[in-house]
């Protein structure tokens, strides 16, 4: 019980802070390439491209011993992906916004280096998870349905807070450390709980 | 039932603009509706209605094309007491394209640049506002951040820039911040002059001064009753009203009364009290939430 509730919640928290960032995005490029609509046109094709390349890259992860430790080292290492946004950002954007001329191009290939990566690594939650408390095939895609609708209704009041309320709170860098330290923070929580409860993974199934 | 509905056709008539404008022409861009209507003496050009209420954006006399139907479009001419010749002129937002038309019919030897980020209302102008571009006059339609930033690498300066790009609802928030001000000082010459309308009535009037006072070291504020405001400042030593009603003593002319003003008539609207909270927070690129303070009122 305790091991199921703590995959959604890590579930949750992976998908508020994909489109808490995926909001930010529009505002970390507007100073370089506007904010018309290309550029939203660029940020949300990176993080769709990201994100389908996450999904497959998690199920075929989830095929090789899939346990609570490697999912907890998958958030650690998205808190991490994310510190570039932060401390990157600038001289990225004005390398792109000098080589490339047309800000089309300009924001395709400036937010595919901000957000690729990590939105890659944010992708792989969601079927990992899956695999972590699927064990039985009957109860699949109850499984499933259950946690796309926690990571989904995760990312919705991932958008509302950001764009209602953090973009009013705090500065765009604090809100990036914020995401960064809660992704960390579940990182070390799996870890943990990963030694207290131990691993439930169900075994591959005999063929 | 028809008898109703003609009831209704026509409370819904009465309850419009106070001249029945007629709408002649509609345009849905990627950014807003632009809206042409015809109201017997006046073309206006506005953007999105809400409901029946639309936001004027730019007015033309069809008798008296040059005349500046708004009095912010008149103030935009503070500078002129600054800059009497100006020879580069950039004005960012173009609406009906009255502001750079004037500087065109007053100036024929200037450079004027207009930057726009919407096609829409190019066309529009140029179909409805009689709006043309020629050798001196170019139309740019990009985002005036990406203009401007690229100007400033190809170290082009302007003697004179009217900031003008907000419709009334929707703020851009990166054209408010103190990061976008400084790139546009960098392509103001020495002694370059910079207007900037602005139409804060909320809290945000406090934090956009904040944030032009902290970007150029001072500001006066251009003001009438109406609540129009145009921000007044630039690479030059601060001018107070006195040395502003003195210029325009000097330099009035017959010229600008086709346009509806005289820099008398502007120079009395210039204020040297700083009216805004100057501990307001200065909006920047990391903080600038315009749209929603835009939204609140003191006290909220």
């Amino acid at each position: 019980m305790a091991y199921s509730l703590l995959v959604f919640l890590l579930a949750l928290a992976g998908g508020f802070s994909i489109m808490s960032i995926e909001m930010l995005g529009g505002r970390i490029m507007a100073p370089f390439f506007g904010s018309s609509i290309y550029v939203w046109g660029s940020i949300i094709t990176v993080f769709m491209v990201a994100l389908s390349i996450g999904y497959l890259l998690g199920g075929q992860l989830s095929l090789k011993n899939p346990s609570l430790r490697k999912f907890g080292a998958l958030f650690l290492f998205c808190g991490v992906a994310v510190l570039p946004m932060i401390w990157v950002d600038q001289p990225l954007m004005n390398w792109v916004f000098m080589a490339v001329e047309d800000v089309r191009y300009g924001s395709l290939i400036a937010a595919t280096g901000l957000f690729f990566l990590p939105t890659v690594a944010m992708g792989i939650i969601s079927p990992y998870a899956v695999r972590l408390l699927v064990h039985s095939t009957h109860r699949s895609g109850s499984v499933a349905g259950k946690l796309y609708f926690v990571s989904t209704a995760g990312s919705a009041a991932g958008v509302l807070m950001t764009s209602f309320y953090f973009v009013l709170w705090f500065e765009m860098d604090t809100i990036l450390l914020l995401l960064a330290g809660v992704l960390g923070a579940c990182g070390v929580i799996a870890l943990i709980g990963a030694s207290i409860i131990g691993e439930q993974a169900a075994p591959p199934e005999a063929r | 039932m028809k008898r109703t509905l003609t009831l209704l056709i026509c409370a819904a008539l009465l309850a419009g603009p106070a001249q029945a404008a007629r709408i002649i022409y509609q345009k849905p861009s990627l950014y807003q509706n632009v809206t042409v209507t015809d109201d017997g003496s006046r073309i206006c050009m506005q953007f999105a209605s809400r409901g029946r209420f639309y936001s004027q954006q730019s007015c033309q006399f069809k008798d008296d094309p040059d005349r500046l139907v708004f009095e912010y479009a008149r103030l935009a001419f503070a500078g002129l007491m600054i800059n009497p010749e100006p020879s580069r002129v950039l004005v960012v937002g173009l609406g009906g394209g009255s502001i750079p038309r004037t500087f065109r019919e007053l100036f024929p030897e200037a450079k004027i640049d207009t930057v726009e980020i919407d096609p829409a209302v190019v066309e529009v102008a140029e179909r409805y506002f009689d709006f043309e571009d020629d050798e001196n006059l170019d139309i740019i339609v990009k985002d005036a951040r990406v203009f401007v930033k690229q100007a400033g690498i190809m170290k082009r300066k302007y003697d004179y820039i009217v900031l003008d790009a907000f419709n009334g609802d929707y703020i851009p928030e990166h054209l408010m911040t103190k990061e976008w001000l400084e790139e546009v000082k960098a392509v103001l010459a020495d002694g370059g002059v910079l207007i900037a309308n602005t139409f804060s009535i909320s809290d945000l009037y406090d934090n956009e001064s904040a944030t032009y006072e902290s970007a150029f070291g001072w500001i006066r504020n251009v003001k009438l009753d109406t609540g129009n405001r145009l921000i007044l400042t630039g690479n030059f030593e601060p001018v107070s009203k006195e040395d502003m009603l003195a210029r325009a003593e000097r330099l009035d002319s017959e010229r600008f009364e086709p346009y509806g003003f005289t820099l008398r008539w502007i120079a009395e609207n210039v204020h040297d009290e700083a009216d805004w909270d100057r501990s307001a927070r200065v909006l920047t690129d990391q903080y600038a939430p315009a749209n929603l303070l835009q939204g609140r009122k003191s006290g909220d």
